[in-house]
């Protein structure tokens, strides 16, 4: 089989050329630089390069929204990101965003128009869904061997943003077994590091509530856990790994969909 | 006459009291902040159909949700009737509103079959309170006073139902015997009506009377105990519902006076767009009851204390301090407390105590993950993780205090753009030996 190397597009260099990407491809920290989740960033990149989307990055450029700053109180840093980051947006012309991290997508979404920073902001797992709807990305429930798949909604894409349809309508093409946690979609329970919880020690108390979650992808008898967010993936992995359950894996949605298309 | 005098005399008594009692409230209101604009009422008038009419987040527990909606959809008709006896009251006349002919039939008769319904649903409601272990009942925030308050409510609103179907009952049953016309229909009363066959039509007529007074002064005591009690929530849950936050859930609000700092500091030459305001600076983030909104306050008059958020809070369900609910039961606990001394020496009245930590301490405030269980499940669509963000702003803004991992985080993100410890120039590494398969 012929592999083709993937360039990934540079804002810079394509502006630098006069050319204007469709998409900017927002990759966010985690994707960046979080060793288990630069995968997810890698099968995402494959993905668009496979359906030959007119995207780049913004590379170097790029830097936090500032959101875990933001919601560990610290406006003042949130801010100074925010403007910053609009006001390399802006240079670049900059119209659609797809993001990978729902935090991020929450945050250039629903925060940064209040800052002046006005963008078409998609969430990679719409995006799929929208490309699997309409044929051409081709999914076979075969490949994954119908192995029972299990969705862990992250809160700022399920609670936050109201997208509960879209993952579950691309599981379902991915396996025939697909089951719900018990507390799901708008009763989800959440992963444990989000609002900055990330970047600290657990307040004490009498469990981890990423050990709690990961009790319950247990009981569902899943074979792949899957996952549409850093953060989740970080706690629900650790989770596997402190239960001594590593036969669970745990998968990025986009990185099923990369296993299941071979790319 | 003497019946209307004294009715009159009554109604008056309780409107005073109750207009006392509300007044001292609104003055609370003048020291909150204004920072909570409604637009959108279209937006509004749906969510207040779906969520306070149609009682959607109560039905998200569906089987004792179901009872709360019988409640809470009687009371609705009921009011109807209660209505028509202060009307009846104060003209001397009876059934007022009976020349709306077959309406009125309806909801007389809708009201009769609620109170029946009503009269079963409290009744499961106290025997589940007394007899069952629900654990969102329990917790530190929940003294002796919320569980009284929840019994005496739960025990008033039981008389109320009693006293309606005695009212309706003698009364059928009375002009039966007397033979004059029944205005409206009452099928309850008409089934009950046996048990009072064997009266004269004397005591049918003090047993009519006895439980129509009955009625409307417990209606009357139970408004003007309302405001006192969680139970307030009868009079600003649907008011709460209207006034809901209508930003998606995720959203935090932006810090205007914020912006205008960042925009100096990024750009120095942009201070001569902005004019200066006279207005002091005020305080960065929420340390006490003059800091929050007035629509904070106002969903802490709306809190019911049912637990809901609470029970399903992560931080709270794996045993840290974090409990929503108590945030702004405490909230409204300090207002009650601080309130008067505000309204008697001014906005620099201070005794020196303040919400956050002698209420609300620092544990429960960085306990939050913000995921937003408790706005999602509140029945009354109070927002709590705005609040909690808030206070944490003005921990980190005024006080500099954080737990050491995020000032780690902060400093990383100031240095080099992340919250890790990360060049910028290495954001591109992902990109290295990256192949696609052709078949």
């Amino acid at each position: 089989m012929e592999t083709k190397k993937i360039e990934v597009p540079v804002m810079a260099d394509l502006f630098a050329r006069g050319e204007k990407p469709e998409y900017l491809f927002w990759v966010g920290c985690a994707g960046a630089f979080d060793e288990r989740y630069k995968k997810v960033t890698r099968a995402f990149a494959k993905i668009l390069t496979h359906l030959n989307i007119s995207f780049a990055v913004l590379g170097k450029e790029e830097s936090c929204t500032g959101d875990p700053a933001r919601r560990a109180g610290n406006e003042m840093l949130y801010q100074m990101q925010a403007l910053q980051n609009i006001a390399v947006l802006d240079a670049y012309e900059v119209k659609k965003i797809i993001t990978i991290c729902p935090h991020c997508f929450n945050t250039l979404k629903n925060e940064y128009p209040d800052l002046g920073g006005n963008y078409e902001v998609i969430n990679y797992i719409q995006f799929l869904d929208k490309y699997i709807e309409n044929g051409s990305l081709k999914l076979d429930a075969e490949m994954l061997g119908n192995a029972r798949i299990t969705y862990h909604d992250p809160c700022y894409l399920g609670r936050g943003n109201d997208v509960y349809a879209e993952p579950r309508s691309i599981l379902k093409k991915l396996t025939t077994d697909f089951v719900e946690l018990e507390r799901n979609k708008s009763f989800s329970f959440c992963c444990g590091a989000g609002g900055a919880q990330m970047f600290k020690e657990a307040e004490p108390g009498k469990k981890e509530v990423f050990i709690e979650r990961t009790e319950e992808v247990l009981r569902s008898d899943a074979k792949i856990l899957a996952t549409a967010c850093p953060f989740c993936m970080t706690m629900l992995t650790d989770g596997l790994k402190y239960k001594n359950r590593d036969e669970v894996k745990n998968y990025d949605i986009a990185e099923l969909i990369v296993q299941v298309l071979d790319l | 006459m003497m019946k209307q005098l004294i009715f009159t005399f009554t109604i008056l008594l309780t409107l005073g009291a109750f207009t006392f009692t509300i007044s001292r409230l609104i003055r609370f209101f003048r020291f909150t902040k204004a920072n909570f604009p409604i637009r959108n009422f279209r937006k509004r008038i749906i969510i207040t159909l779906e969520v306070a009419i149609g009682q959607t987040k109560i039905f998200r527990r569906p089987v004792i949700g179901f009872f709360h909606a019988i409640v809470f959809w009687g009371f609705c008709v009921i009011t109807f009737g209660s209505l028509e006896m202060v009307i009846d009251g104060l003209s001397g006349n009876e059934k007022s509103f009976s020349s709306l002919g077959w309406i009125h039939s309806l909801i007389m008769a809708s009201g009769d079959i609620f109170a029946l319904l009503v009269t079963v649903s409290i009744v499961i409601f106290i025997v589940r309170r007394v007899f069952l272990h629900i654990s969102r009942f329990e917790g530190i925030e929940m003294k002796k006073k919320s569980h009284q308050d929840a019994n005496i409510a739960l025990s008033m609103i039981l008389m109320l139902m009693l006293s309606l179907i005695g009212m309706n009952t003698s009364y059928v049953q009375l002009q039966m015997v007397s033979g004059e016309p029944i205005h409206g229909v009452f099928p309850v009363a008409e089934f009950l009506r046996p048990v009072l066959s064997g009266l004269s039509m004397n005591s049918l007529h003090i047993v009519y009377e006895f439980n129509w007074w009955a009625h409307i002064l417990l209606i009357f005591i139970f408004a003007n105990i309302l405001p006192y009690s969680k139970h307030f929530h009868v009079f600003l849950s649907v008011p709460n519902t209207f006034l809901t936050r209508l930003e998606p859930l995720g959203k935090l609000t932006n810090m205007d006076d914020i912006t205008r700092e960042v925009k100096l500091m990024l750009d120095p030459g942009s201070s001569f767009e902005t004019p200066a305001t006279d207005s002091p600076i005020s305080r960065f983030g929420v340390k006490d009851v003059e800091d929050v909104s007035w629509k904070n306050y106002f969903d802490s008059l709306s809190c019911t204390e049912c637990g809901r958020c609470t029970s399903v809070c992560p931080a709270n369900t794996t045993g840290k301090m974090l409990s929503p609910r108590k945030i702004f039961m405490d909230l409204r606990a300090r207002m009650k407390e601080k309130g008067p001394g505000l309204v008697k020496i001014g906005k620099e009245f201070s005794d020196n105590k303040s919400l956050l930590r002698d209420y609300i301490s620092v544990e429960e405030l960085w306990a939050c993950t913000t995921c937003n269980a408790c706005a999602q499940e509140c029945p009354v669509n109070i927002n709590h993780p705005t609040l909690i963000v808030d206070m944490r702003r003005y921990l980190v803004m005024e006080e500099s205090s954080a737990p050491g991992g995020l000032k780690t985080m902060f400093s990383n993100i100031e240095n080099n753009g992340a919250p890790w410890q990360y060049s910028a120039e290495d954001r591109l590494l992902w990109t290295e030996n990256l192949e696609l398969k052709i078949s």
